[in-house]
C-alpha cells in the first residue's frame, strides 16, 4: 500500500474515532508527537514526586503522612503507566530517561518551583493536581489506545490527590491567623505557575492545531485554562482566600471569569531551564538513576543465574 | 553491562469468577519481580486478587493488516446469532 493510501486510511480512522493501536500504521510525525508528549507527561509525574517527597517526613499528622505517601506512590505509578505506553511506540525506557537527564526532554514547568511550607502541599494538591486533571480528563479519549488507557487509570487515581490538597487548605483556613496566612501565601505563589501549566496561549502554541487534528488533544490550552479558572475561583471563595490577580472578575457577557495577563517571560525562562529548582530536580533524578545502577545490574545477574539453574 | 530489564505484560483478575484482563506492562528482571512490581503498580486500590505476567516477547499477535481477511467473513453471518430467527410473539420463553 502506498504511503498516501495508508495515510488516508489513518485519517479516516481518526475521523471515525477509531483508536490507533501500537501495530497499526501511523504517520511518523504522529508517532514522534506522541513520544514527545507521553514521555514529557511521564517525566512530569516522576519529577513531580520530588517537591512533595520533601514533606513526607514533615507532615503534621499520621493521617497527612499516609496520604502524602500514597500520593507520591501514585505519581510513581502514573509515570510507569506512561513510560510503558510510550514504549509501545518503539522507544526504549533508557533513551527516554537519557533525554530527561540531558535536558532534551521537558517536563511540567510547575515542578521547578520550591515547596516552602506545609501549605504548599495543600496548594499543590488543590491547584496543580486540579490543573493536571483538567488537562488529563480529555486525554482519556486520545486517539492512541495505550495513551488513552493509561490516562483512564491516572484520572481515576488523581481525584483523591486534589481532594486531599483542598482538605489541607480548608483545615489551614479554619485554623489560626498564622495558618490562614500560610495558606494565602501558598496560593499567592502557586496560582500563576498553575495557570502556566496549560502551556502557551493558542496563538503561540506550535503543536496544538496538528494535535487536535490527530485527536491527541481535544481542547486548546486557552480553553482548558479558562475552564480551570472558572471552577477554581468558587473553590477559593469557600476557603476565604484571595486569588492574587487584580484583573480577575466575572464577565456576565462571556459567562466566564476574566483574568490578568500571564507572565510568559517567566514561563519560557523556567521551561528553558532557569527556574528556581530546575538544576536541583534534574540532579536528583540523575543521582537516583546512577545510584540505582548496581541494583538493576544485580537483578539482571540474579535472574540470569536463576535461569541457568532451571535449565540445569 | 547496562541491559534494560525485559518488558512484561500484566494481566489481573479483578475478583474470583472473572477472567484475567490485560492492564498494561512493566519492566522487571525476572518473573518473580514482575509479579511483585505488578502488585505495586497495578493493584494499589483492590483492583485484583490474582496476577499473571508474560514476557512481552512471548506474545504472538495477529497482524492488523490482515484484519479484513481475518474478521470480515464473520460480518455477513447474522444467522449465527439468536435474533436472526423469527419466532411468534406468543412464545414467552425460549
Amino acid at each position: 500500500m502506498s504511503t498516501e493510501l495508508l495515510e488516508q486510511k489513518f485519517n479516516e480512522k481518526i475521523d471515525q474515532e477509531v483508536r490507533i493501536e501500537p501495530k497499526d500504521w501511523m504517520p511518523e510525525k504522529y508517532r514522534k508527537t506522541l513520544i514527545r508528549q507521553i514521555s514529557q507527561h511521564a517525566h512530569s509525574e516522576i519529577v513531580g514526586m520530588l517537591p512533595e517527597a520533601n514533606w513526607i517526613t514533615r507532615a503534621p499528622s499520621l493521617r497527612r503522612k499516609a496520604a502524602a505517601l500514597a500520593k507520591v506512590q501514585d505519581e510513581a505509578g502514573h509515570g510507569l503507566y506512561l513510560y510503558s505506553a510510550c514504549e509501545t511506540l518503539g522507544v526504549e525506557r533508557d533513551d527516554l530517561l537519557a533525554d530527561l537527564h540531558s535536558g532534551k526532554a521537558k517536563y511540567s514547568s510547575i515542578f521547578n518551583y520550591p515547596t516552602l511550607s506545609w501549605a504548599d502541599m495543600g496548594a499543590i494538591g488543590w491547584l496543580v493536581d486540579g490543573a493536571a486533571i483538567m488537562n488529563q480528563v480529555p486525554l482519556c479519549r486520545a486517539s492512541y489506545g495505550p495513551y488513552a488507557r493509561a490516562m483512564v487509570r491516572v484520572c481515576k487515581e488523581e481525584s483523591f490527590h486534589q481532594r486531599q490538597g483542598y482538605e489541607i487548605m480548608l483545615t489551614l483556613c479554619k485554623g489560626s491567623e498564622a495558618q490562614k496566612k500560610m495558606a494565602q501565601d501558598a496560593l499567592n505563589r502557586w496560582w500563576w505557575p498553575s495557570l502556566m501549566m496549560f502551556g502557551p496561549t493558542d496563538a503561540d502554541s506550535k503543536h496544538t492545531e496538528q494535535s487536535m487534528r490527530w485527536g491527541i488533544k481535544r481542547f486548546t490550552n486557552d480553553e482548558l485554562r479558562q475552564k480551570f479558572v472558572d471552577v477554581t475561583i468558587p473553590q477559593a471563595e469557600i476557603l476565604g482566600l484571595t486569588v492574587p490577580d487584580k484583573d480577575l472578575k466575572w464577565n456576565e457577557e462571556r459567562g466566564h471569569y476574566d483574568f490578568g495577563e500571564i507572565n510568559w517571560e517567566e514561563f519560557f525562562n523556567v521551561i528553558s531551564g532557569n527556574g528556581p529548582c530546575n538544576k536541583q530536580r534534574i540532579d536528583a533524578r540523575k543521582k537516583a538513576y546512577d545510584d540505582g545502577a548496581w541494583v538493576r545490574e544485580a537483578a539482571n545477574a540474579y535472574a540470569e543465574k536463576k535461569a541457568k539453574k532451571k535449565v540445569a | 553491562m547496562n541491559k534494560n530489564w525485559p518488558l512484561w505484560e500484566i494481566f489481573i483478575r479483578s475478583k474470583a469468577g472473572l477472567n484475567h484482563k490485560h492492564v498494561g506492562s512493566l519492566h522487571a528482571a525476572d518473573a518473580d519481580m514482575a509479579v511483585q512490581n505488578a502488585r505495586d503498580v497495578y493493584t494499589r486500590r483492590n483492583e485484583g486478587v490474582s496476577i499473571w505476567v508474560v514476557e512481552t516477547k512471548h506474545i504472538t499477535a495477529s497482524d492488523p493488516d490482515d484484519s479484513d481477511q481475518m474478521y470480515e467473513p464473520a460480518k455477513d453471518k447474522a444467522y449465527r446469532h439468536p435474533t436472526f430467527y423469527d419466532l411468534p410473539d406468543e412464545l414467552k420463553h425460549m
